[in-house]
């Protein structure tokens, strides 16, 4: 059946800012999908929150809008565009529930919109865990005994049937939030009920626990005529009891016989078929007992997934791309596959091995639990391409970033005691998590160091894998590490395989056949450098010599039985490569990606190579991207004119650059990833397009920066260069409390804090001096810290001769929040012109002084007049994408014609006009996956993601961006009087009098701590008091989870205010309740809500309307 | 150990398998499980397997039953052999297998590389030798003796006849050139009593006692058997149901006198899109042959059925009006996809309507 005629219009939904559960993979695979179906000739609308994303580019949709992602924006959307359809398959669990939403409310009957993809009942079929079981059981499938809860009376009577461990499954939440494991009886009632308060229809599973038995994942395809495929199948090294996303897995299935496979296979086809799922992608999890094959369903999701991009990177189909295209009539046969232009109908095969490794930030999140559970922690992945299982598992190890070259040994450097010490159970405390102070013991006795590494091993964490390693470096046998981790002994035995060979390196044998054996076995030349001896420029070189080079093999979906028309390329140990390197006479050009996402580094930086390359290729380049994340739209195959799917690494990165002899490389865009590769590729004789390493190290180096601002007569906060605990203590002395103290070279302000006191300094200068070392130097920046400082950030182009102002964002919050995590609005809204004005000029004359070629980005604190310069960043930063969404003027390509040799005046690039709408980004948290987390912000970044609100004044912007992080800031309905609780430090009660006095004019009652409301009595405002937590109950707590307060102001200051407040915001995120740490936030809260006072209609408007085009 | 190709390739590796040669055409296979079942697949007699995948033995190999009673091919190329498998049902590693069973293997190769030159040049012939021997694929085809293609299927075809009983009511002849097990037991499961005759021995006069026949898959090139072929038109002339398969198929083509021609590199995976012309449905098949029924050649009481979307090669004829047809494919699976197994259920009711129409008829005529 070829396309629908009947339909003209489609709304495409997005999958809103990136969380844990929900990353960029939405991103790829609703890019994908907005391209097909305009391919196809359909005019599409599109909505997402998060302008850090490619489809939300405004020339992909027809009409794009940054709006939040919630029911009434959503049918705002739907009476104005009036599309036919809505694809909401794309877009992960948001857009599934908004859609369903949109249904259950009657919206898209009321307006004839139809639902593509998947019909609501099959969704409620797949996503309802009694419905689904039902399902199961009917088409003669196995599912583990379980049962639903509404309530915790209901739970024990589960549990009496399924026994301990119980799984737990709260329904209709993404990455399996508020899932968890009670292993006892003890824990169970406190789980439940968090698993209850997570699911929006406060419904759980309660599941038998089948930990320790095999996992695996189909990704399947089924059109209108019921013809299904199998894209890939997925086999995780970790056994069922990690969530899928936050385990280590393989494709293909490595240990199913065929008829295991195909049992799979036909039950995977008849869960499709029961389901329902007509058009489009999905996946069914299976878990496969070890001892006798007995095959159980987990669970399927009817929509493309994370493992779905997993997939599609894994074999090259693209299955955002065909699900679109099913969705709108065609079946699977009428379609082609791009890579070899043959039957889209067929089920790919690969002659390579492809290993995901997730990649976690719990050093984000002190206090944590670090177990792996059914609930996802991880916050990115890489991927990798092998020959064999060896060689993709050590690339993936080095892709993470972790500071290992490969499956290397922790041993010596990580005390297995400490880490076998068990762990304070704090999953649902509400004491706030204390910084354990670093333990050094005597080196362990072999007794001790078994009998933690026999500990360690049994508990999945982030490094497990490294753990299990180490044991067998340490004589564990094959058959005891299986016993206490379960991991199938397939994998474990070529684990062994690694660890036998370093025994070979370490024994010096290192001759060709020998080297050869060694990469195949995926041994980095760092790795053979540190165990045979030598650097990596040695081995480099001997191998060299040896001629054990990689070649070049191409992801081709046919396993070479066609041929690939795209070059989708990886390395190998091999003989002949397939890169067509040499076939090409265009200008080459390298864009080196971000890795995996982390906080810190995440799509905005996809998103800035996406534009490198788009841009580049646009010019008439031949592009070549690297990268190593599934997740991307940079590593579809569709983006750049060759896509090398390998890790970052110099190594890695050299490698192509011998084979491709590009004319140069960009590591402008993609973060720290490929800007810490700049220097050792320059020194190897690779150019570098644009701002060169120096200048890089001009802005980075604290002695080189300071000359260069005393140079040009530009301030910045006194400051000074510690390499000791002791110097940053005698710099604090000299400069003044409070301090901000961070390490030198690293990204995201890791471990960046502020001291007020001398105390505060002595507790966290360690924390400082360990990540100092994790980036490789001793160097501790320690800087005055601006109080009550407004923070400013620019990003701005320079070709050498001239810059270009991109945009100027002044942060809500003021300085010593990270800008990563602050709220940015664009244009200033409270800076006076000539401030804004100075800043810009010191903008200039920075990129003009340090020669930058490219993007830079400078932050700002502006206090009392005076402006102080922070931080220079000359490269790609994480508001490129937001400045070029508020703007509509895509920086990023602009800097990446300018690194190729285009002037500013060439490319017609001026200062642009500020624009006449005010744009707002929002910060996003994982908070929520991370119990014991103090949820305070602070100058280290930890927020996931961003939203963008969008519209003609600050306030109703604001509020467009709180709505899309998920906050519900609403004026009161008449009579309702909902309570706000408001708590401010001293020096701020005179503004929360203004503050207070306008939410009560809006419909709020106050209730205020009593300091506080002693403030606001004499103000005359009318208050009720509630005690603070250590005053004793009924305290303010209690109060707000009796569900009595609706919206928090709390300021404080200090460690011990800090702390006591602590279950304050941890109860207020529980219960979902918008909450604001500073009085510039609630000031804006104010703005926001008499914006909409008395029109509280909701008004949407594309980006091709902001940007006052007509829509293309 | 070192594999020798007629373009002049020469390709270094190790042994893991018997201590032994084997000369015979090189193609290769794409399934990505299913080992022991190709392995033992009769229509890989005498040819030496490539495997694309490149982990081959993960899961071992379990007692059986196969698809055969030995191992067919005359040797393996992998990459790597993975000698120390994790399966339940494992009994003994693939390397044990292939020793046990005198068939030699190489690891260590680069099955990609190799794989694309297939495709290129098309299948060739090809040997296995041990170091130190001849450098040469000439020289070496001089030495290491290979089967008689033109008469393979009398190595793979039963001694004498064997019936087997079944679930069905109905009772099947099986012509058998090389039939895999599982066609059995579809046969059996789905269909009915099976009588499995060698095709070679006068199974004309087993006709009379069953209601079906089903034409099995097999080794080598269906012009070598074409009197076979030509006594197919006894079946075709009692009008019984009758069913082809993969070497069947291209029998029974010929037998109505269509022609079938060598291809390339021909289709050896799991992975294969078919689609019924007649409902337009697409099924995902597996696959294992070299040659191809050309549809152009068909006569006019004859209809393609399925087609290769890759390729749009013939998968499939069947007659405009009578119960009988053929299929390039393997609904039988093993290894690959189940999809159209239903086909065998097919059969069965084409049988069933045939005696309740025979019946009919008889009753008339009495």
């Amino acid at each position: 059946m070829p396309r629908r005629d009947d339909l003209r219009k489609v709304l495409l939904i997005g999958a809103g800012p990136i969380v844990i559960g929900q990353a960029c993979e939405f991103d790829y695979s609703g890019t994908q999908g907005a391209k097909a179906l305009r391919q196809e000739g359909y005019e599409v609308v599109l909505v997402n929150s998060n302008p850090a994303t490619i489809m939300t580019d405004p020339g992909l949709a027809h009409r794009t809008y940054v709006e939040p992602l919630d029911v009434r924006t959503l049918e705002a959307i739907l009476e104005r565009e009036r599309p036919d359809a809505v694809l909401p398959t794309l877009g992960g669990q948001t857009a599934l529930n908004l859609a369903m939403a949109l249904h259950e409310r009657g919206v898209l009957e009321r307006l004839g919109v139809e639902m593509l993809g998947a019909r609501p009942d099959s969704i409620k079929k797949a996503e309802d865990r009694a419905l689904f079981k039902a399902a199961m059981e009917k088409i003669g499938l196995a599912c583990p005994r379980a049962g639903v809860a509404h309530s915790l009376e209901e739970a024990w009577e589960v549990v009496k049937t399924t026994g301990f461990p119980a799984i737990l499954r709260p329904s209709f939440t993404l990455g399996g939030t508020g899932g968890g494991i009670a292993q006892t009886e003890g824990e169970f009632a406190a789980k439940v009920e968090w698993a209850l308060s997570q699911s929006p229809t406060r419904e759980v599973l309660i599941e038998e626990s089948v930990l320790g038995w095999k996992e695996y994942e189909l990704e399947v395809m089924r059109d209108r005529k019921d013809n299904f495929i199998v894209v890939c199948s997925i086999e995780n090294l970790d056994p069922m009891g990690v969530h899928t996303g936050d385990s280590i897995t393989v494709a293909p299935s490595m240990t199913l016989t065929d008829r295991e496979y195909q049992r799979l296979r036909d039950a995977a086809r008849a869960v499709m078929t029961e389901i329902g799922v007509e058009t489009g992608g999905a996946n069914v999890q299976f878990s496969v007992s070890p001892h006798d094959g007995t095959v159980y369903v987990i669970e399927m999701n009817p929509r493309v997934s994370r493992s779905s991009a997993l997939a599609s990177k894994a074999t090259g189909y693209p299955i955002a791309k065909i699900a679109a295209k099913l969705a709108v009539g065609y079946t699977l046969d009428e379609l082609q596959n791009d890579i070899t232009q043959t039957s889209a109908a067929f089920e790919p095969v690969i002659d390579y091995v492809v290993v995901k490794w997730p990649r976690f930030a719990f050093e984000k999140f002190p206090g944590a639990d670090p177990v792996l559970g059914t609930q996802m922690k991880s916050v990115g992945e890489v991927m990798s391409i092998g020959r064999t299982f060896c060689e993709a598992l050590q690339k993936a190890a080095r892709s993470l970033e972790t500071g290992k070259d490969g499956l290397s040994s922790l041993l010596g450097k990580v005390d297995y005691r400490l880490l076998a010490e068990p762990k304070k159970a704090r999953d649902l405390g509400m004491e706030p998590a204390e910084p354990e102070p670093q333990k050094t013991l005597p080196p362990p006795s072999p007794a001790e160091l078994e009998g933690a590494l026999a500990k360690v091993i049994g508990v999945p964490t982030a490094e497990r894998l490294f753990y299990v390693a180490d044991a067998m470096r340490s004589g564990f046998s094959r058959e005891r590490v299986h016993d206490i981790t379960m991991i199938d002994p397939w994998f474990l035995a070529h684990i062994e395989r690694i660890v036998l060979a370093e025994a070979d390196i370490a024994a010096g044998k290192t001759g060709p056949a020998d080297l050869r054996r060694y990469k195949r076995l995926g041994f980095s030349d760092r790795q053979i450098a540190a165990l045979g001896g030598g650097c990596e420029d040695d081995v480099r070189a001997l191998r060299k010599q040896h001629g054990v080079v990689p070649v070049y093999a191409r992801v081709d979906t046919c396993a070479a039985e066609f041929v690939a028309h795209t070059p989708y390329l990886y390395s190998a140990y091999e003989t002949e490569s397939e890169s067509g390197a040499s076939a090409s006479t265009k200008r080459k050009v390298v864009i080196l990606g971000g890795g995996p996402n982390r906080i810190g580094q995440g799509i905005e930086f996809d998103y800035c190579c996406v534009h490198a390359v788009q841009a580049l290729r646009e010019a008439g380049f031949e592009t070549i991207m690297v990268n190593c994340n599934p997740e991307t739209v940079s590593t579809d195959y569709d983006t750049a004119d060759k896509l090398y799917f390998e890790p970052l690494t110099l190594e890695d990165v050299l490698a192509i650059c011998e084979e491709e002899k590009p004319e140069g490389v960009i590591v402008q865009f993609g973060g720290q990833t490929p800007l810490k590769l700049a220097v050792p590729l320059e020194k190897r004789g690779v150019k570098l397009l644009g701002t060169t390493a120096d200048a890089i190290d001009r802005a980075e180096d604290r002695g080189r920066f300071d000359d260069l601002l005393q140079k040009l007569g530009l301030r910045r906060p006194a400051s000074g260069i510690a390499q000791s605990p002791e110097e940053a203590f005698a710099i604090a002395d000299r400069i003044g409390y409070p301090v901000l103290v961070r390490p030198s070279y690293v990204l995201g302000g890791r471990a960046m804090m502020i001291a007020y006191s001398r105390e505060e300094l002595a507790e966290y200068v360690h924390v400082a001096v360990e990540a100092a070392r994790d980036a490789g130097t001793k160097t501790i920046l320690v800087d005055e810290f601006l109080k009550d400082a407004i923070e400013v950030d620019v990003d701005c182009v320079a070709d050498g001769r001239r810059a270009v102002i991109g945009g100027v964002m002044q942060h809500i919050e003021e300085a010593g929040v990270h800008s990563g995590d602050s709220t940015s609005v664009l244009p200033p809204y409270s800076l006076s012109p000539e401030i804004v004005m100075s800043i810009e000029e010191q903008t200039r004359m920075l990129a003009l002084e340090l020669g930058v070629v490219g993007l830079m980005n400078v932050q700002f604190a502006v206090k009392g007049g005076d402006v102080y310069i922070l931080e220079v960043n000359p490269r790609a930063s994480r508001t490129v994408p937001f400045v070029s969404k508020a703007t509509g003027r895509p920086l990023a390509k602009i800097a990446a014609r300018v690194m190729a040799g285009a002037t500013l005046d060439e490319l017609g690039a001026f200062d642009a006009m500020v624009p006449r709408h005010v744009a707002v980004k929002e910060s996003v948290f994982p908070f929520t996956k991370f119990p014991g987390v103090d949820t305070i912000l602070g100058p280290e970044m930890r927020s996931t993601g961003e939203v963008m609100g969008i519209a003609s004044t600050f306030a109703r912007a604001f509020g467009k961006s709180m709505a899309a992080s998920g906050l519900d800031i609403r004026v009161p309905e008449p009579g309702a009087r909902p309570r706000v609780f408001v708590s401010v430090k001293d020096e701020d009660k005179p503004v929360a009098c203004i503050i207070a006095r306008r939410l009560y004019a809006l419909g709020f009652e106050i209730l205020a701590t009593r300091g506080t409301a002693l403030a606001l009595e004499r103000a005359r405002i009318p208050v009720e008091t509630v005690n603070k937590v250590r005053e004793g109950a009924p305290h303010i707590v209690d109060a707000i989870r009796g569900g009595k307060v609706s919206m928090v102001v709390n300021t404080t200051i200090g460690a011990r205010e800090v702390k006591d407040s602590y279950s304050l915001r941890r109860q207020t995120l529980l219960m979902n309740i918008p909450y604001f740490t500073t009085i510039p936030a609630g000031l804006a809260v104010c703005d926001a809500l008499e914006a909409v006072r008395g029109d509280a209609a909701v008004r949407v408007r594309s980006l091709q309307e902001w940007a006052g085009e007509p829509a293309s | 150990m070192r594999l020798l190709l007629a373009d002049g390739s020469s390709i270094a590796g190790a042994s893991f398998g018997a201590d032994a040669e084997a000369r015979g055409e090189v193609v290769f296979n794409t399934g990505l499980t299913g080992y022991v079942e190709t392995l033992t697949d009769p229509s890989y007699r005498g040819q030496i397997l490539v495997m694309t995948y490149p982990l081959q033995g993960n899961y071992g190999v379990p007692p059986g039953p196969y698809e055969s009673d030995r191992i067919q091919v005359a040797g393996l190329v992998v990459t790597r052999h993975s000698a120390r498998p994790s399966h339940h049902a494992a009994e003994r590693t693939l390397g044990e297998w292939l020793r046990a069973e005198g068939v030699p293997a190489i690891e260590g190769v680069d099955t990609r590389t190799l794989t694309r030159r297939l495709r290129e040049h098309g299948t060739m012939p090809g040997c296995l030798v041990a170091p130190g021997r001849e450098a040469s694929f000439e020289a070496a085809a001089a030495r290491v003796p290979a089967i008689d293609m033109s008469r393979v299927c009398d190595l793979v075809t039963p001694r004498e006849v064997v019936r087997y009983d079944g679930q069905g009511s109905a009772r099947v002849l099986l012509i058998d050139t090389g039939a895999k097990e599982s066609i059995v037991r579809s046969l059996q499961r789905r269909v009915g009593a099976v009588v499995r005759a060698p095709y070679d021995a006068p199974w004309e006069t087993l006709l009379g006692e069953v209601d079906g026949v089903m034409l099995s898959n097999g080794p080598g090139d269906p012009a070598d058997l074409q009197s076979l072929s030509d006594r197919l038109r006894a079946v075709l002339a009692r009008q019984i149901p009758t069913f082809g398969i993969c070497l069947g198929h291209q029998l029974l083509a010929r037998a109505v006198g269509a022609k079938t021609y060598k291809l390339k590199y021909g289709h050896r995976s799991q992975n294969q899109p078919v689609m019924d012309v007649d409902t337009q449905r697409a099924y995902v098949t597996s696959q294992n042959h070299g040659y191809a029924v050309d549809d152009a050649s068909l006569p006019s009481d004859w209809a393609p059925w399925f087609v290769n979307l890759n390729d749009r090669s013939n998968e499939g004829i069947r007659h405009r009006h009578l119960p009988l047809r053929s299929v390039q494919f393997h609904p039988e699976a093993a290894a690959g996809p189940h999809d159209t197994a239903f086909l065998f259920d097919d059969l069965a009711r084409m049988i069933h309507e045939h005696r309740t129409t025979r019946r009919h008829e008889d009753r008339r005529a009495t």
